[in-house]
């Protein structure tokens, strides 16, 4: 395999302490805005993502003319999140990248038949950058949806999995490991129903590994599923309790 | 701006209540609404600080790279302000629909810093001619509920207050070039002089009166306003820059009246921030409070 720098120490630990099938620290919040329809804030380890909804309203535009629900993301970054400056926020190829994934993998997890000729905006903003920006923001954009009350299958979660020199396999990636030049894979996926939505891999590993790696991100997607149903429970029974829900729990 | 509807009715009630002093959410003219400020939420850049006020939320980030000074002013350091209307804040900013509003607050934010006694710019310079600091301040609007002068002005200098530069010494080499060293350790650094660092005060003309800190309901009602920006010197108030916004026209009588209360309230509001910022910088380690806002 390339010239990567080993992740793995030979404790068995990861460059940030980590062991290999551990996930960053998550932490999230619904409801962050009062402007948007849903909105939510969530940090992975050090990257810090914010995602708004807007909708579901009237379709503008050209895009009045299909019947089909149109999904409309924006994926920026801002311009302090890195530790190289930014110039621009959004326009450049990876935003727009990423901007095109987002629509494929939510697209997969809204239930689309419910809004014919609507639109549905997802603003993603990316405040601090440090590795898996892609899972994280799809994990933003999922919450922000639940928090507009926006009808899904089920979660859509992502998370990232890469191999180590000994072959063995890590969960959600962060930057410093991302640019040691190891092997990356994104997975998108329902994980009740174990589909897949989204897949990406970069550099390269054997086939024989293949399997391994993409079982371990959906191990990871799993656990951060979990983790995002505990935040929708604890954040609708805070809002419910004014309402007199709390008891049903 | 964020398009806010209101109707004729809505409009009138506004009216009247900024002629009994008595605005809609029970403020005077002169008052604020309640802010919530914190600094160095973001570990990649230099300084930061996150503003809320009322509904309007900014985020700033300050970071700094080292470069050669302009041939005319060979002794001073650089700014550069940029703005993002990020489109959580409301769909209309999607792809480049922001960019006049940000135009136009890094104009006004440009034009109160430009004076070098309303922004000490020496103090960004490494060698004179040769080497100094830039400083980027990356503003962030995340939601719009008026008033975004203001707003941006207060989290720009608290951003300042936060940024720390790290401490860089010369070695004269051979031929005259010169070596910079900067010190890798976190703690040896330098800080930026706030105390003149200007403040906008948004002056709203709404009938007959003029108001500050004006809602995003209000700014609709309004056909003109002034933006004043105030800086301290020796405890004094001074005028940094001014300008007119909003499609209206405004007598020179009341234009008067509106630098006057501009004045009057950003030499309140500079102390009050200084306070906050003494304070928010004395509570470190176990003493820190929680952070209120989103972020952490």
């Amino acid at each position: 395999m390339g010239s990567h720098f080993e992740l793995l120490s030979e404790q068995g630990l990861r460059l940030d302490g980590r062991r290999p099938h551990e996930l960053r620290h998550i932490k999230c919040k619904l409801g962050v805005f009062e402007k948007p329809d849903g909105s939510a804030y969530m940090e992975q380890g050090n990257t810090k993502v914010l995602a708004a909804v807007y909708g579901p309203h009237q379709a503008k535009g050209k895009k009045t003319e299909s019947n089909d629900v149109v999904i409309n993301c924006q994926y920026s970054q801002a311009t302090f999140s890195t530790a190289e400056r930014k110039n621009r926020p959004r326009g450049d190829r990876k935003s727009l990248e990423f901007k095109m994934y987002l629509q494929q993998s939510l697209s997969a997890a809204i239930k689309s038949e419910l809004y014919p000729r609507s639109q549905i905006d997802i603003y993603v903003e990316v405040l601090q950058a440090d590795g898996a920006n892609y899972a994280v923001a799809l994990n933003a954009a999922t919450l922000a949806l639940i928090d507009a009350g926006i009808c899904l299958n089920e979660f859509i979660v992502a998370c990232t999995a890469s191999l180590s020199k000994a072959n063995i396999p890590l969960t959600d990636i962060s930057h410093i490991e991302e640019v040691s030049g190891g092997p990356m894979l994104t997975v998108a996926a329902l994980p009740n129903a174990e589909k897949i939505a989204f897949i990406e891999m970069s550099e390269r590993f054997h086939i024989d590994h293949l399997e391994t790696v993409i079982e371990t991100a959906m191990a990871g997607c799993r656990e951060i599923r979990d983790i995002l149903e505990a935040a929708v429970k604890e954040h609708l029974l805070h809002m419910g309790s004014a309402a007199d829900w709390a008891r049903v729990g | 701006m964020a398009y806010v509807a209101l109707s004729d009715a809505e409009k009138t009630f506004i009216l009247h209540g900024v002629e009994e002093d008595f605005r809609c959410d029970g403020r005077s003219r002169r008052d604020y609404r309640p802010m919530e400020l914190e600094t160095g939420l973001v570990s990649n850049a230099s300084g930061s600080a996150r503003l809320r006020l009322a509904n309007t939320d900014i985020l700033v980030g300050v970071k700094t790279e080292i470069e050669v000074p302009d041939p005319l002013t060979p002794e001073f350091g650089k700014l550069e302000f940029f703005v993002d209307c990020s489109a959580n804040a409301t769909p209309e900013f999607e792809g480049r629909g922001g960019s006049d509003l940000a135009q136009e607050l890094v104009l006004s934010l440009q034009n109160a810093y430009e004076s070098p006694l309303a922004f000490d710019y020496r103090t960004l310079c490494l060698i004179p001619g040769q080497q100094c600091w830039k400083l980027y301040i990356d503003i962030l609007i995340l939601e719009c509920g008026g008033n975004l002068h203001d707003a941006v002005s207060l989290a720009a200098k608290a951003a300042l207050f936060n940024t720390k530069l790290p401490r860089v010494t010369a070695t004269l080499l051979d031929a005259g070039i010169t070596d910079l060293i900067i010190s890798d350790n976190p703690y040896d650094c330098t800080r930026i002089g706030i105390d003149t660092v200007p403040l906008l005060v948004t002056v709203c003309k709404i009938g007959d009166f003029c108001l500050v800190d004006p809602s995003a309901e209000e700014e609709v009602c309004s056909t003109v306003s002034m933006v004043v920006s105030v800086s301290m010197r020796n405890g004094e108030a001074f005028l940094s820059g001014t300008h007119l916004t909003g499609g209206g026209a405004m007598h020179r009588d009341t234009m008067r009246n509106c630098l006057q209360l501009g004045l009057s309230i950003g030499e309140h509001l500079d102390t009050l921030l200084a306070k906050m910022l003494r304070q928010e910088q004395e509570r470190v380690g176990p003493k820190r409070p929680k952070t209120v806002g989103f972020l952490k």
